[in-house]
């Protein structure tokens, strides 16, 4: 198990010096940090002298990969490269356009983040799975039939919609809680529940469908005719026997997604005003803060690299024939 | 006269077009391949949902050619020609596109949202609700004959779109019948299984609908206007084609990466395994709203950089479109090139792969005769899931700001533009109702499309007497 999980370790780094090459690339090859520069200053009338003053602010005014001026291990070093990208390796970020420190920023705004996410998450599979093993234990009749139905049509709608949809009639129709905002404490409450109510939704009709499926699959095994054929109740049988042998499909797609919480979702952060990373995300791609951009383009394949190992282990927690070797 | 214009997404979607016909024309003459097509033609929702999706096609097609007028000549014999780029669609629609109002009125509204002051005829000034330049403009007496007129406009489009409809249906039935050459009422005994009679329906329903719209529409805004006066209704049909161009062009550009690569890691295995999976396991662990940014961003300087490659604004808008379609390609492709090596992985083992191997069959004989069309159900099941996702994923992109040129009529752009109008009072809610609704119509009928196409062509489901 412990060497299987250091090889899983070893294996991400190679991919996320893949990731890392691959946004060097794009944020600094294909556009040159002159062309940056020009855009953020305006094409027409930039003077060189202002080009050279922003690159010299963010650091971009030294050469992309090899230092020839430099001395020693500065050749290097002293480059875009090293400094910018292979510094992510240690969490370090720089900073952002208005001078901020990348990474700082990044954990004050995790806590925000995951206090609308965890909820949504945890409280939404539990529904999600609960109404796909009642749609499992009614299948073949009409109820199931009009959950199927109402699943399509949930997840056809925009996602878009649920938000405006839910902070037009829960906060400016009933006035039950505000439009948007956020405080810190106990007092964040009132702040995170549409939220929260409008993530459930938005994700209600895909899983549910997604879910029940895998049940279907279950039903039709010979364990179940057993249990069935031993006397247990129907209920019994789908939320015992059942759900424990689809766990495994459901984890797959479900625990890779955990460290993804602290990445926050991009649109429900912006539309209520959270300040958490999703809505420093959406902030940074609208000023064009590159710096911002690239750093969570690395946290995120990073949190992602970690929720695949964690799928791994969480199988043979739930499937002792799993064994990792 | 007028001067074509072939902007790239035209090209791509009259190629994808020709691919479809193409497709059509080589399926038809073999009956192995018929033979799912046959089921997915008996399923109901199915028929039904490729109805309505036709419908968008048509208009997105339609909206695809396009042109420039020649502007009258300026004495000096040089041919000019107007900078704007029309399309047959924006032709077909006629005064839609030009009538525009000065700011927001509501559907079938006379009078505009907000109060102005006008100078009366005796000098004075009155600040009340102006009328609408087009909206009802016929009318003499608005106050008394405002309804009335919606009324009798509406049944008589109904009328007129529901009459001929129902003959054009009838029209087609008969058509098929006779051509089946089994007699007309053994033919229609025949349909009694077939989703012919919901198929009827639904094209009566929506010529009555269309009926009613278009009659409607001559003399008003049947869905309002939005800010700058421009018409919801032609907004939002105009929004279509952006829609398709994102769901099926992202399609065309991804697949021949997912099939050859899935194809090939899965057969040749060992380092070109290795290769190919690290290259998809590396942009999958990007979070791809976070890839398509950081892509969309750069592509934004350089087409900044390069503003000598466009002659008119049109084609950077459009060439932006391409891009965009690009990127989600490049993020998209990953999910299918994993299944398709997990397929290949099987089919390799089986026995008619072994004995094309030990006949000497060279690998790429295999991979285009034996493996590639025993994965195009799994291709053609994807692609069609993927649709319904990729529009509603422009419109969550244009929100963030990483999708489509502001200019492009899109659904996102749309939402975009009309996010603040809830909090506006009185509510301006026609603009994002359209723009919901249309969406919602193809994604919905798109996502049952996909269902029925799934239950039609995936193998693992085993069927008893059927076809």
């Amino acid at each position: 198990m412990i060497a299987y999980l250091i090889r899983r370790i070893l294996y991400a780094i190679p991919i996320l010096i893949g990731v890392n090459l691959l946004t060097f690339a794009l944020f600094f090859v294909i556009n040159t940090p002159d062309d940056m520069a020009r855009m953020q200053l305006g094409m027409k009338r930039v003077t060189p002298e202002a080009i050279e003053k922003w690159k010299q602010q963010r650091g971009y005014d030294k050469p992309l990969m090899f230092n020839a001026q430099a001395a020693g291990t500065q050749k290097l070093s002293d480059t875009i490269f090293f400094k910018k990208s292979a510094s992510m390796f240690v969490f370090d970020f720089g900073y952002s356009d208005d001078g901020r420190s990348i990474s700082r920023e990044i954990v004050t705004r995790m806590l925000p983040s995951l206090v609308i996410a965890l909820p949504t998450f945890v409280v939404g599979l539990l529904l999600y799975v609960t109404f796909a093993l009642l749609m499992t234990l009614f299948r073949g009749t009409l109820l199931d039939m009009a959950g199927v139905t109402l699943c399509v049509i949930l997840m056809s709608i925009s996602s878009l919609f649920y938000i405006i949809g839910g902070q037009f009639l829960v906060s400016k129709l009933w006035h039950w809680v505000p439009i948007s905002g956020y405080a810190g404490g106990v007092d964040s409450l009132r702040f995170i529940v549409l939220p929260v109510l409008i993530g459930i939704a938005g994700g209600i009709g895909a899983s549910s469908r997604w879910y029940r499926t895998i049940f279907l699959e279950e039903v039709g095994r010979d364990y179940v005719r057993t249990a069935r054929a031993k006397g247990l109740s129907e209920l019994r049988v789908l939320f015992k026997h059942v759900l424990k042998n689809a766990m495994i499909p459901i984890l797959t797609g479900v625990v890779a997604v955990i460290p993804l919480l602290f990445m926050g979702s991009l649109l429900t952060e912006s539309f209520f005003g959270i300040p958490g990373l999703g809505s420093y995300t959406i902030d940074a791609i609208q000023a064009q803060d590159f710096g911002v951009v690239r750093a969570m383009v690395f946290l995120g394949s990073a949190l992602y690299i970690v929720g695949l190992i964690l799928t791994d282990i969480s199988y043979t927690v739930v499937d002792p024939r799993v064994r990792l070797q | 006269m007028i001067k074509l214009v072939l902007l790239w997404t035209d090209a791509m979607i009259f190629l994808l077009f020709a691919v479809a016909i193409m497709g059509v024309w080589w399926i038809r003459r073999r009956p192995h391949l018929l033979l799912p097509w046959k089921r997915l033609f008996k399923s109901r929702v199915g028929m039904v949902s490729m109805l309505i999706l036709s419908l968008f096609i048509v208009i997105g097609l339609l909206d695809s050619f396009h042109y420039r007028v020649r502007l009258p000549d300026n004495g000096n014999g040089q041919t000019v020609y107007a900078a704007e780029v029309l399309s047959v669609f924006d032709t077909l629609v006629g005064d839609l596109r030009s009538h525009t109002e000065k700011t927001y009125s509501a559907p079938l509204a006379v009078y505009l949202y907000a109060k102005e002051s006008m100078e009366m005829p005796d000098g004075k000034t009155l600040r009340d609700y102006p009328r609408l330049k087009y909206g009802g403009a016929h009318l003499l007496d608005t106050q008394q004959n405002h309804v009335g007129d919606l009324v009798k406009r509406g049944l008589t489009g109904m009328f007129v779109g529901g009459l001929s409809g129902a003959l054009l249906a009838l029209l087609i039935v008969y058509i098929a019948a006779v051509r089946s050459r089994i007699g007309i009422r053994e033919w229609i005994n025949k349909q009694q299984k077939s989703p012919l009679n919901a198929l009827l329906v639904t094209f009566v329903l929506i010529a009555i609908l269309g009926g009613v719209i278009v009659n409607l529409a001559g003399a008003y805004h049947v869905l309002g206007t939005d800010k700058v006066g421009q018409d919801v209704l032609y907004l939002s049909l105009k929004s279509i084609r952006t829609g398709l161009v994102i769901g099926t062009v992202t399609t065309l550009v991804m697949l021949p990466f997912a099939l050859f690569l899935g194809i090939a890691a899965g057969y040749f295995r060992g380092w070109v395994d290795d290769v190919i999976q690290y290259i998809y396991t590396v942009l999958s662990s990007i979070p791809s709203v976070l890839l398509i940014a950081a892509a969309v961003l750069m592509m934004q300087v350089t087409i900044e950089k390069h503003a000598e490659w466009f002659s008119s604004s049109v084609e950077r808008a459009d060439l932006r479109l391409l891009f965009l379609c690009l990127i989600l390609g490049v993020t998209s492709w990953t999910g299918l090139c994993r299944l398709l090596r997990g397929e290949a992985l099987k089919l390799r083992e089986l026995e008619y792969i072994q004995a094309a191997q030990a006949f000497g069959v060279s690998s790429l004989r295999i991979l285009s005769r034996h493996i590639l069309p025993n994965v195009m159900h799994i291709v053609l099941i994807s692609v069609v899931m993927d649709f319904s996702a990729l529009v509603l994923a422009e419109a969550v992109l244009s929100y963030v700001g990483v999708g489509v040129d502001p200019s492009t009529n899109s659904f996102g752009t749309l939402i975009n533009n009309a996010r603040l109008e809830m909090g506006r009072d009185p509510m301006v809610w026609w603009t994002l109702a359209a723009a919901f609704s249309f969406m919602l119509v193809l994604v919905l009928s798109a996502n049952l499309f996909a269902d029925a196409v799934r239950d039609a062509f995936d193998p693992r489901l085993n069927r008893t007497g059927d076809v």
